[in-house]
């Protein structure tokens, strides 16, 4: 590899988009592709198919053995409401590997006090996500019980395609933003994404359980993602 | 793993060549039976021997830095290989049982 397309590669990853690296083993010869310019052929068939399962893989095209690696973003989890579960989450989380990101207008909770030194915004999640959009590599958990802060993150993580999209309520609470969820242009099988209750069901009983079930629903759907239809 | 953090070894191979360090890249391209770490796992190497990153569980590492210190200095690639230790013949080897392959690039400039 030559030093410009490392630096390519790590600027790809960077701004979180798809990259693979082709290598032919024979030569040493090495191209870089990212999801924007994935070839036509069997080489780009080759391509897709190791960035929807995250796995490297080897490929014989005119009897050259081409060794496809990826890189995809690092999965990342966008907290709404910097409530009580989401200061245990957001410790779970950097030990699992995954960044961490809690969103909450509301000044009382959005504190340094309450949060140290993880990424907290005190602002709306419609000015955050002008800025910083979802994408396919993030969990969305919607933590705040409160329609006029959940809804739009919800809505935004389903049209994102974002690989987790959980939210916290009961299922009657869950009916009713689904109401909502229907009457802001959502059909019924992407509502049916959404993770609710949230959190695998462990039978969790306080708020660090629930961020522990959490955390295991959003590996269960990151690891197991090249099952789902992508959306 | 952030993308920024130290211990990304694709990062850690920019930032050393960036300071003018020879840099090689080892990847896992192949694996067979059960292997520590996936298929596409780098480790950085410089011309001192600093290393980031892992190809195994740290049972072949310290081969595969070896060679990449050669590998530095010829400029040619290599593949190597690694199956289960055997202890009686102090080969270098996956205690797992399993074998990998693991090729050896320097970063070109």
């Amino acid at each position: 590899m030559k030093f410009d397309d490392l630096a390519r590669l790590n600027g790809a990853r960077q701004e979180r988009r798809a990259s693979a690296t082709i290598t032919d083993l024979a030569s040493g010869e090495i191209s870089l592709v990212s999801e924007e310019t994935v070839p036509e052929g069997p080489l780009g068939a080759g391509i897709a198919d190791a960035m929807r399962s995250g796995k490297a893989t080897s490929v014989e095209i005119d009897n050259r053995i081409l060794f496809i690696n990826v890189y995809l973003p690092p999965p990342r989890i966008v907290v709404i409401g910097a409530v009580h579960i989401s200061q245990a989450l957001a410790r779970l989380a950097p030990v699992a590997g995954y960044d961490l990101t809690i969103i909450d207008p509301r000044t009382a909770f959005a504190t340094e006090e309450r949060f140290g030194d993880v990424d907290v915004i005190a602002e709306w999640p419609e000015d955050v996500l002008r800025e910083r959009p979802f994408d396919s590599y993030t969990a969305v958990a919607a933590l705040t019980h409160d329609p006029k802060i959940d809804d739009f993150p919800l809505s935004q993580a389903l049209k994102a395609g974002c690989f987790y999209v959980g939210a916290l309520g009961s299922r009657k609470t869950h009916a009713k933003r689904a109401d909502r969820l229907k009457d802001m242009g959502h059909s019924e099988a992407e509502i049916a994404r959404i993770s609710a209750p949230i959190g695998l069901d462990i039978g969790a009983a306080n708020p660090a359980e629930i961020a522990l079930a959490t955390l295991a629903d959003i590996v269960r759907s990151l690891r197991r993602r090249d099952l789902l239809t992508q959306g | 793993m952030t993308v920024t953090s130290s211990l990304d070894p694709l990062v850690t191979a920019q930032n050393w060549a960036e300071s003018g360090r020879d840099v090689a890249i080892a990847t896992v391209v192949e694996t067979w039976g059960s292997a520590p770490r996936p298929i596409g796992s780098h480790l950085a190497i410089d011309g001192e021997g600093n290393f980031v990153g892992s190809v195994s569980g740290g049972c072949v590492e310290g081969a595969v830095i070896t060679e990449a210190i050669e590998v530095i200095s010829s400029g040619t690639p290599k593949m190597l290989e690694f199956g289960v230790a055997d202890e009686t013949a102090w080969q270098v080897g996956l205690s797992c049982g399993g074998k990998i392959r693991v090729y050896v690039e320097r970063l070109g400039r």
